[in-house]
Formats: C-alpha cells, structure tokens, sequence
C-alpha cells in the first residue's frame, strides 16, 4: 500500500476526481471510484477484452493499466456509446444479429470494435474479424457477433 | 399476431448493450466489507496450522475465519442424484484438517477493501504436511479418509443378458477412449454478496444463479434459518453452461459472515480461481465392448467408466456418471446392455456438469464405437448406423433404465429422417467424391459424423405466476433463473400468445425468491419445456378471467370474446373493445363491477411432468490437417438438430451455434491439466484456450420439428446443449478419415501434438505396407 493519489478521470465527458493508490487498476477505479459498472472484469490479465475502453481514441484492456496512468486522458466507456436514446449502430446491430447471450463480453467487444472503426473506418471485413479475435465471448460462437460489426460497419460507412 | 415460432429481438438486450446490466459485482451496498479465500497451495495434506495473526494486524481487516469458525455449519449437501455412500465425500465450506485439491478453501480474510483484503490473504501461513497425491481416477483405489476409499460408490445400469449376447457375437468390437477435464469457464466468475437486513430479520444473497430457491433452502438450513428469512436474488448471469450458480462454499461464507460481522460481505472470484475452484467436468475413461453380427447390428454394449469426481463430491453428486450411464446408447437399438461406473475421488478440483454433461462424453465413445464397428465389417459408417438407428415407427421407445430419477422413454424422434436430411444439407455423396479426389492429390482430408440424442425438460413441476396489472402491463414471475438464454424472451413470446398481448408488454421476473415460493431454476435444458407449459397454462387462467369480466361490461357472452394486442374485443369483428388494463382495473379489490369474482386479474399455474423429453441430432465435420503442424482446419460443420418446436428460431440456432463453440473447445484446445503433484497447469487464459473468433468456424444450422413433444403442450425439446453434444465424436471421426486410420483418435481433446502423433503413426504405417483404407 501507498498513499493516494488525487487524479482527474474524464469518462464520457464527465470528470470525476477521484482518491486512488498508485496500483489500483483502471478498471476497478472506472467500476468502483465512478460507478460506472458497465466495464467488466473477466480476467485481470489482458486476454479476455470484457474491459476494453477507448482511451483518447484507442481501445485499450483497463485491466492492464492503473488508474494514474490515465490521470487527464479522455476515456470512453460503453455508457457513453449511445447519443441519448439513440443507439450506436453497432449496439443496434448486436440487437438485430442476435449478437449477444448473457451480455456480459458485450461492452468489451462494442468499444473494442468502435475504436477499431473510428481509427480504421474502412478497415477490411477480414481486418476487422482479426480484431474481433481478441476478445473473448462464451456464449455466441462469434457468428452472430461478426455479422453484427460487419453490418454496422457497412451501415457507418454508407452513413459517412 | 403470433409471436411463438418468430424470430423476435429480444426483451433482455437493450440494458445489456448500454452498460445498464446488473452482474453480481455490479451489486455494492454501502458499508460491506470484501471477502478474500486463501486456498490450499498442496493437492494433499494434513493442516497443521494456520497462522493469521500477521493479517489480522493488517489495518482495514476485520476477521480472518478458519474451519474452526464455522464448524457449526455442516457441508454442502446433494441436489441431485443422490446416490448412497457419497455423504463422507461432501465438501466442507472452510477445509477442515486435510486439503485434497488445489484452490481448496482453508481460510477467509474480511477486509474494508478488496485489495487490502488479498494483501492480508497473502499474509496467512497456512501449514501442510504432504500427503501422496492421486490424479488418475483409473489407477488403484486409495484412500480418501480413515476408512474411506477413493472410490465412493458405482454406477451400474444394464438389460437383458449380456453375457448371452456375447456368445453369439460374430465380432466383438472393444475400445479404450478418455475425453479430458474440461469445464464452461464462463466470461463472469463468480460472485456473491450477502446482506443482514436486521430491519426485517431478513438473509438476503446477490449473485444468485441457475437454482436460486433451492441454494435458499441449503443456506436457510445449514445456517439454522427459515427458508422465508432467506431471499436470493439473481441479477444478471454472465453465463451459467452448468457451473455457474450451483451452491459453492464462497456463496455460505457471504452469508455466514454477513450475519456474522453484520455488514454486508462481497466476494468477487478472480480467473485464477475460477479455474481451480469452480467445478471441472468431463474427466472420463472408458473401457467399451460392442457385440455385433455379421452384418454390423448390436447384439449387446457392455462399458466399463472412470468418473473422475475430483477432490469432492459436490451438489451433482451422481449427476453425471448416472447420464453417462443412461444416455451411452444414443440412438441406436441395443438389446443387452451392461454398464459398470466407477466414482473415483481424485486430488483434483471436484467436478460438477457442463453443458451436455454426460453425453458429449459418452457421445463421443459411442460414436468411436459406431465407426470402428463400419470398419470392422467393412461398411460405411453412416451404413452402419442406418442398421442400427431405432425406428420412428417404434416411438415411443422405452429403455429398461433410468437417468436422473426419470424412466428412459425417448418420446419422439425420426432419426434415421435427420439423418437424411443432414447428409442432403451437406452434399454427403458430392463430398465424398470431392475428399477422394483431394486425397488422390495428396491431402489429408476427411469427414465425420456424430449422431446422438439427448435429454431435457426436467421435471417434476413448474410454477408460474401471471398478473395484469392497470396500465396493461403483464407480469410474469417465475422460479426459472436466467444465466443469458434468453429465458425472458421464450416466456414472454408464450405468455404474448396465449393471452392474446405483444410479448413486448410481458415483463418476465426470474431467480427471485421473494416473489415466488417455489422454483427448479434453469438446469437440464428444462425451462423452455417446464416453464414455458406453467406460463401458457397460467395465461389461459388469466385469459379466461378477462374474458369473464369483459363479458359482463361488454354485455357479450365470454365465448364470443377475445384478446388481441391487449385488448378484449368481439370475436364478431364488432368494434367495441375494452384493454386488458382497464379490465385488470375492473377486477381490483375495490371495483363495485368486480362482483363475486377474486379480486386481481391475475393467476397462477402449474406443471408437472414426471419424464424428460428427448431432442436428437446429427453433426457432419469435414476437416483437413496440415501435416506439418498437426493444425485441424474445420472445412464444413453441420449440426442438425430436432427441438420439437421452436419458439424463437433466432435463439435456437443461437444456442446451437454458441453449443458448437464450446464443444470446439473441448473437442481440440481446452483441458485442465495437472502436474504429478496436483499442480494445476491451465490457471491462466493464456494457458486454458477458449476458442477465440480465429477458431469458431461459421457453421451451417438445420433446425427442424420434425418429432414435437407429446408431453407438453406446444411439443417443446430444449434446445441448449445439442451443439455441444457430438462435436468431439463428429471431429475425431473426421480426423481419422482424413488420416485413413481408422480408429486412430482415442482421447479428447485432439491438440495438434497429438494430431501431429498420428500423422507420424501414419507414415509408419505407410512404411511397413499395410495399407489403410480409407473409410467413406
């Protein structure tokens, strides 16, 4: 243990200043010190995806970082997805393909996906299948999950 | 509008895509404390001490606990399958003098914070004298305790006079087969909070899954309460499979100490320990002896299992070598059968169900069995089921056994039907023509095919509570849990159908025991079956109720009324209507329109069934293997899979495809394994390989009904586990088509060394001459 640190986590545009140690995750601070529970915790060692944010821009495991680390970054978690009432396309369309079971790797593949697209808007069907094979999912096979991002992928670009 | 046999979206996703879902660590009540386990570093030994005064002197924590207390708090008991000699083998929630597994259970720290909490865990000093360890549950049988040995009881089913049927045998076809330890390893681990509301003298438990009534009871009694002063509540399941929700020591603790330390007490498992603590299935070795004729038909099976039950015996208890034991024979006419099982107790993660548990084992051994008798007689393998395969026109068909406590009666089922359908879906005589030419050009690849049947809908009851309330909104309540299936969904496109309202107005209530006395849970591939006959029996009461009133303000006779959308309307095409709401208003306590009638418009309803139903299918794998590497490419995968009826066709193929993924991975990457010592070697997702989107190829599904359920109503099988079932048997028998050695594989699951193993033993073979033909 060591003492806490006051650090700034801007999360869907809303700052909350938190108390932190050094070693406590991102991911426990996301959950814990600002409640936003949409994040989840599969694995703690970065192979599972169920807690991909996007840190300014880019989908990252907050598993793996501490929270100070992203002290003033702009975080962007599955809470922040929608525009109101308005669905983000790929959350529709995990809707539509039945993409989903239990949910619950269902926040770490929509960020996941949607930083990979806001990054690489026309990145390839296979590009975006390889990102999709890192994260895990139990209970759906993938399918349901391709054709879901492949749809809303197609549906983004026809939007532009 | 008709909602049942549509592919409606789903009532559960939108909160579970916006972040909005409640999984058991999203749940946090202000002032609880975090539970930490300290678990046993040796696979076997005496306790000699436990040291906890370094993490007691750790500020933030408030109680460290070893068995001694809580040796007022008796082990976890049965819930199923309760066989006799199996209590001594019950696990005890903290270990008390002995660890027998890796992961087990010795202490529990209680801090203010989880990580000061894992700290002080790491400051206990817990002190073993090792003891030999036991991993193979087919070696010699040691002992388990005192007297005790690692061997509790057997299993041992059979018919007819097998000894008979071996005489007269013209072959006698004999096979050695192992399928691995493997589990469902779902995306959320485990959790559970428990809660004291002195307020209202209540035990209350967040977390809760699959059977939360009767994980009520066990907690109410063994920790001394009335079962109405304990109320479990299941928020949202990240994946049950099986595993997940079945009473474990963690989910006693938290409640134990939230009694005792009165505060609210949160435990959330890591990876690590969810894969050495939760339960581990699959773990078999079978020794199996098929009589036949000249012609390739079954004279007689007998079959000789090792169990491997891990360290403990578990709330299974004989769950599922008594499956293993009733469901071996799949399909097929077997007219002298004897079995023998052996429940071996080994120094390992004690084991529970998974998915198919059971069959995708004995599935596997059947299926072996069925190829290597083709070979023996020289006819294709899909010859040789056809000449075994039970008829249609002998439906229903009674085995002379029993599985889980029910008599073995397959309902319904064409399956020599299914299986002209699927080799037509895939091309079967194109593909084999295809595979020739291929192999004729040097590559190594073949198919396979698994068939199987299996089992769900079980019983014995199902209850269901049904009330409208004013604004027309329909509340179902059930004591089925939900771990992700879509059970919300199913009911509602039942309850939507039968009353005669869009499904999207049903609110479908699950796994609390607050709002429902009694309930079974979600296990067995039972809810589709078992609860969804108690809604559509609950709403047709409740239907009919508003039809009686509507009758009597309508000034019409209630035969001549019906519900559509919402609202009660002449069946005439008359255009005066009333909504369900305002009738529901009518029937309130207080209405003077009520009359004599029961206030509510509101019902309850119950099934009971005393047999399981049994859903069959057929998978056809085409593989290619690089010789190189022993890599498995899956070319074309079929399941076909007959579910009597299905409500919603989206969530089906769902289940299938989502089966299939995790039959994969125990078919060709996952296994528990251990060291000579006990170590548990697959502790990481690094080193358990869940099937990833690299891996899971894009199946073709044929959902037919093609044999609906006589024993309820709709005609509904469950649909979640033939996906899984046969995807181990339907694999190897493609390898060792595209090997051309029949035979070949033995043990799942097939990682490429092993691959790479026989393809090795292959050109050994080509080496000294014998020539291997190739099975089609």
């Amino acid at each position: 243990m060591s003492a806490k640190k006051n650090i700034t986590l801007n999360i869907n545009g809303v700052d909350h200043h938190v108390q932190v140690e050094p070693r406590r995750t991102l991911v426990d601070a996301i959950r814990d010190e600002c409640g936003q529970t949409g994040t989840h915790i599969g694995c703690e060692h970065g192979v599972c995806g169920a807690c991909t944010i996007m840190l300014d821009g880019k989908p990252v495991r907050s598993c793996l970082m501490f929270a100070v680390q992203a002290d003033g970054a702009r975080l962007r978690t599955v809470e922040g997805l929608a525009d109101g009432d308005r669905l983000h396309p790929l959350q529709q369309s995990f809707i539509d393909h039945h993409g989903l079971q239990c949910g619950f790797c269902t926040p770490g593949f929509l960020m996941l996906t949607a930083g990979v697209l806001e990054q690489e808007p026309d990145i390839s069907d296979e590009g975006l299948i390889d990102a999709l094979s890192s994260n895990l999912c139990r209970c759906t096979g993938y399918q349901n999950i391709i054709k879901a991002v492949l749809a809303a992928a197609a549906d983004m670009r026809a939007a532009r | 509008m008709a909602f049942i046999g549509r592919s409606v979206p789903r009532l559960e996703d939108r909160p579970l895509v916006t972040g909005k879902g409640r999984f058991a660590a999203d749940v946090s009540f202000p002032h609880q404390l975090h539970m930490r386990v300290v678990r046993s570093p040796q696979a076997h030994g005496r306790i000699l001490a436990i040291g906890t005064s370094a993490a007691l002197g750790l500020p933030g924590v408030v109680a460290v606990w070893t068995a001694g207390d809580v040796s007022d708090i008796p082990p976890i008991d049965f819930r199923m399958t309760k066989i006799e000699g199996l209590e001594p083998y019950r696990q005890h929630i903290l270990a008390t003098d002995h660890v027998r597994y890796v992961g087990e259970p010795v202490a529990v720290v209680f801090a203010e914070d989880p990580y000061i909490a894992e700290d002080a865990a790491d400051l206990v000093e817990v002190g073993i004298e090792e003891l030999p360890v036991i991993t193979a549950a087919d070696g010699p049988v040691g002992i388990f305790a005192g007297t005790a040995s690692t061997e509790p009881a057997q299993v041992r089913k059979g018919y007819g006079d097998v000894e008979a049927a071996f005489k007269s045998a013209t072959h006698v076809v004999e096979l050695d087969l192992s399928t691995g330890r493997h589990s469902a390893v779902p995306m959320e681990t485990r959790g559970a909070l428990g809660r004291y509301d002195a307020s209202k003298d209540v035990l209350e438990m967040y977390g809760a899954a699959k059977v939360p009534h009767w994980n009520r009871d066990q907690v109410a009694r063994m920790l001394k309460r009335s079962p109405s002063q304990v109320h479990f509540y299941e928020g949202h399941v990240g994946g049950g499979f099986g595993v997940r929700g079945e009473l474990y020591p963690e989910d006693v603790l938290v409640c134990a100490a939230a009694l005792r330390l009165g505060r609210p007490v949160k435990w959330i498992e890591d990876r690590r320990e969810h894969l050495i603590a939760a339960n581990h299935s699959r773990q078999q070795r079978h020794k199996i002896r098929a009589a036949i004729d000249a012609t390739g038909k079954i004279i007689g099976i007998e079959n000789e299992f090792f169990h491997d039950q891990g360290a403990y015996v578990r709330t299974h208890a004989a769950t599922v070598p008594d499956l293993s034991a009733a469901m071996v024979l799949g399909p097929y006419h077997v007219p002298h059968y004897r079995t023998l099982g052996h429940i071996r107790l080994t120094n390992k993660t004690p084991c529970g169900t998974y998915r198919a548990p059971g069959r995708f084992e004995t599935t596997f051994v059947r299926e072996r069995l069925m190829d290597a008798i083709a070979a023996r007689v020289g006819i294709t393998p899909v010859e040789a089921r056809r000449r075994n395969l039970i008829g249609k026109d002998e439906m229903p068909f009674e085995r002379p056994i029993d599985a889980l406590g029910t008599h073995v009666v397959y309902d319904s089922g064409d399956y020599a039907g299914l299986l002209d359908k699927s080799l037509r879906k895939v091309g079967w005589d194109e593909l084999q023509m295809s595979i020739e030419a291929r192999r004729a050009a040097g590559e190594l690849v073949g198919a396979g095919i698994g068939m199987f049947v299996e089992k769900s809908g079980l019983g014995p009851y199902d209850g269901v509570k049904i009330a409208v309330d004013v604004g027309g909104k329909v509340e179902v309540i059930t004591g089925a849990a939900s771990v992700g299936q879509g059970v919300e969904t199913v009911i509602a496109q039942i309850c939507a159908d039968t009353l005669g309202v869009d499904y999207t107005a049903v609110r479908v209530v699950h796994g609390q025991t607050d709002r429902i006395d009694n309930g079974m849970g979600a296990f067995a591939s039972r809810v589709t079956a078992m609860t969804g006959e108690a809604t559509r029996i609950a709403a047709l009461k409740v239907k009919a109720k508003a039809l009686d009133m509507a009758a009597d303000l309508m000034q019409a006779a209630a035969a001549d009324l019906e519900i559509v959308d919402g609202r009660v309307t002449a069946a005439s095409g008359a255009k005066a209507s009333i909504a369900l709401g305002d009738v529901a208003r009518h029937l309130l306590p207080v209405s003077r329109t009520r009359g004599e009638r029961e206030p509510g418009l509101s019902a309850e309803g119950w099934f009971f069934s005393d047999h399981m139903n049994y859903p069959y299918g057929v998978h056809v794998a085409v593989v290619r293997i690089d010789a190189e590497t022993g890599d498995v490419a899956i070319e074309k995968y079929l399941v076909a899979y007959d579910v009597g009826r299905a409500i919603n066709p989206m969530l089906v193929e769902g289940q299938i495809v989502g089966g299939f993924a995790q039959g994969l991975g125990g078919a060709m990457f996952e296994e528990l394994s251990y060291d000579e010592r006990g170590e548990p070697l697959s502790v990481t997702f690094a080193d358990y390989l869940i099937p990833t989107a690299h891996e899971v190829p894009s199946i073709d599904v044929l959902v037919t009904e093609d044999a609906p359920s006589p024993l309820n109503h709709l005609g509904v099988k469950g649909a979640g586990e033939g996906g899984t079932n046969a995807v181990g048997a339907a694999i190897a028998a493609a390898i060792d088509d595209a090997l051309g050695l029949p035979g070949a594989v033995t043990q799942l699951p097939i990682t490429p060394d092993r691959v790479k193993q026989m393809v090795v033993r292959r050109a050994d073979f080509a080496a000294s001459g014998i020539v291997q033909k190739p099975l089609s």
